[in-house]
């Protein structure tokens, strides 16, 4: 591990270089009837060697319901195809039937270990066709939750990577700091998860009071086991063995593959939407964008595992330069009169009434917002066409890209790689079906 | 730039609005300038919505737009080619030869849209039930009016 590259590093990667790293044979392209046929035939002597093997959708280490279909010969993966669907709710649909201020709670669904960016990448997409400018507070309360739940998403991934390989402690582990996190995420929010917080025009509530104690307690608490996480698997011969050298990848091959966020970076190749475009109040605060050298599984558990450090030392910062103000915009049409002129101002019911019922409209016009989910580039899609609802929302969901990236990381490898490597890839199924 | 196509710009971004068959070519010569990364394939259904003014006068609306989002990650720049794709044709080339990354997402756009991708080596449903009928994200498929489709489960004896 190597932490922060320059800007400019060469990758060796030529601007004309175009990369065919996958024909269409590399990928396994059966339908699930042709699966079947091609599965071979049991009286036939000679067809024994090569089998389609199915894996998922339920299984331990698919991470909810991701089904692999994958062509084996003995032990070797020859190809692979990820089978998905199994959780499409349809949500993009759905989307469109929401108001702008209803959006949020539809797109929280989606990655629901790490809620708030999509909520976040909504809201900037809103506020963006709005042309509104959101109060200072505002916006570093977002921060501060994002990265807070960038911590609880990485704490999460600890966990379930632990597990699928064997360190079955580290699950206990992962999922207890994460429930720390969540607890502050309750007390601000509401809800643990699936918070509905951030809304096109700032966040939903104020930060409660002694806000600053629960998070320092926090950045007491966490940092420690984060060495004990350190010192329980990255230093274990097994924990290494199973990682090393496992589905390695090329940052040229990551990029033709769309691969975004610590996939990309596990090849070296610096790319942090927050220092390289940064959104929010990044240019604000210090932090290191840290890359892997060989791209394979244990970069990308360690990019995880020191990415959640530095989250930290973002919050650290963001505690000490939370600006005072307001938490959302005082542009009255996004946002309803205050409560009080309710009572006795009937112009104010009526605002208040509408802003709930129809919506606000917003201009014509598209746009697309990207920000930096723990998974990778979470973007968002909107076109609008003046009315109350989006005319069409479209998330590109980190997960479902960074799918793509198994068959070529799993080929050749071994069946009990697979595990690994799918874990490594770090796939939330919510967000890969939508 | 050898080809020349439509220009314009959204909130700062870069918007290029070439035809299908200009598609190609267009995205070619972006993959040789360093636009190595195809972050995003997507469509919109413009069925409800023709009169869009956001489109430049020697474009033609068509009901369908496929809207591809390149990233050059080492010059910092972003752009978006929006496709007009006609409702009786529904078909645009792959940029599977040049981005490999877009495979799921044109699977899904094909699935959601029911608008193919010449050159795509599987172009079959990604996120639907194979046997699924209609393309749910079109503008004339409603919400809660279609009965659920499953799979009818087999008679056990």
């Amino acid at each position: 591990m190597s932490t922060e590259a320059p800007e400019g590093t060469d990758t060796g990667l030529g601007s004309a270089e175009r990369v065919h790293r996958r024909d269409g044979s590399a990928v396994l392209r059966v339908s699930e009837a042709g699966a079947f046929h091609l599965a071979g035939d049991p009286d036939n002597p000679d067809d024994d060697e090569r089998m389609i093997l199915n894996m998922g959708p339920s299984h331990p280490s698919t991470h909810g319901v991701l089904r692999l279909m994958l062509e084996m010969e003995g032990e070797t993966v020859l190809r692979t195809k990820p089978v998905i669907g199994y959780l499409h709710t349809g949500m993009e649909k759905t989307g469109e039937n929401l108001s702008y201020l209803q959006g949020p709670t539809n797109v929280t669904r989606m990655d629901y270990a790490a809620p708030l960016f999509s909520e976040l990448a909504f809201s900037l997409a809103t506020e963006k066709l709005l042309g509104i400018e959101v109060p200072p507070r505002a916006t570093w309360i977002r921060m501060l939750m994002c990265e807070l739940n960038r911590v609880a998403s990485h704490l999460l991934f600890q966990a379930t990577n632990g597990m699928d390989l064997g360190a079955v402690s580290m699950m206990i582990y992962g999922w207890r700091e994460r429930e720390e996190v969540l607890r502050f995420f309750e007390k601000v929010t509401g809800l643990r998860m699936n918070h509905n917080y951030i809304r096109p025009g700032g966040v939903a509530a104020d930060l409660p009071d002694g806000w600053q104690d629960d998070v320092r307690r926090l950045l007491d608490l966490i940092p420690p086991r984060l060495d004990e996480y350190d010192t329980l698997l990255t230093g274990q011969p097994i924990f290494r063995e199973r990682l090393q050298g496992v589905g390695v990848m090329t940052p040229a091959e990551a990029l033709a593959l769309s691969a975004t966020g610590p996939i990309l970076r596990s090849t070296g190749y610096a790319w942090d939407l927050r220092r390289d475009e940064p959104y929010l109040a990044y240019d604000q605060v210090d932090f290191d964008v840290l890359v892997g050298t060989y791209g394979d599984s244990f970069d990308r558990f360690a990019i995880r595992l020191n990415e959640t450090r530095e989250s930290l030392r973002i919050v650290e910062q963001i505690l000490d330069q939370m600006p005072s103000g307001d938490y959302r915009t005082q542009d009255k049409k996004v946002t309803p009169p205050p409560r009080v002129r309710i009572d006795d101002s009937m112009e104010a019911l009526i605002h208040h009434f509408k802003i709930f019922t129809e919506g606000f409209h917003v201009p014509e016009g598209e746009v697309y917002v990207a920000v930096e989910s723990p998974r990778g580039e979470l973007g968002c899609y909107l076109v609008s066409d003046g009315g109350p609802n989006p005319y069409r929302m479209h998330i590109r969901g980190p997960s479902f890209v960074n799918l793509q990236t198994l068959p070529h990381l799993m080929e050749g490898g071994l069946i009990a790689d697979a595990v690994a490597v799918i874990s490594s890839v770090d796939p939330i199924m919510g967000e890969v079906d939508r | 730039m050898t080809t020349i196509v439509p220009e314009t710009s959204s909130f700062d971004q870069r918007v290029l609005h070439p035809l299908p068959d200009q598609l190609l070519a267009t995205v070619g010569d972006l993959h040789d300038e360093g636009f190595l990364t195809a972050v995003d394939v997507t469509a919109v259904d413009y069925l409800t919505h023709p009169g869009r003014t956001d489109l430049p006068a020697d474009v033609c609306p068509e009901r369908f737009e496929v809207v591809v989002s390149l990233h050059a990650h080492q010059r910092h720049e972003r752009v978006r080619l929006r496709v007009q794709v006609p409702a009786d044709d529904p078909v645009v080339p792959s940029l599977f030869d040049l981005y490999p990354g877009t495979e799921a997402m044109e699977r899904e756009v094909f699935d959601l849209f029911g608008i193919s991708f010449d050159g795509h080596p599987d172009m079959t449903r990604i996120l639907l039930p194979e046997e699924w009928e209609g393309h749910p994200l079109r503008k004339d498929v409603d919400t809660g009016r279609i009965p659920v489709q499953f799979r009818e489960a087999p008679v056990q004896r």
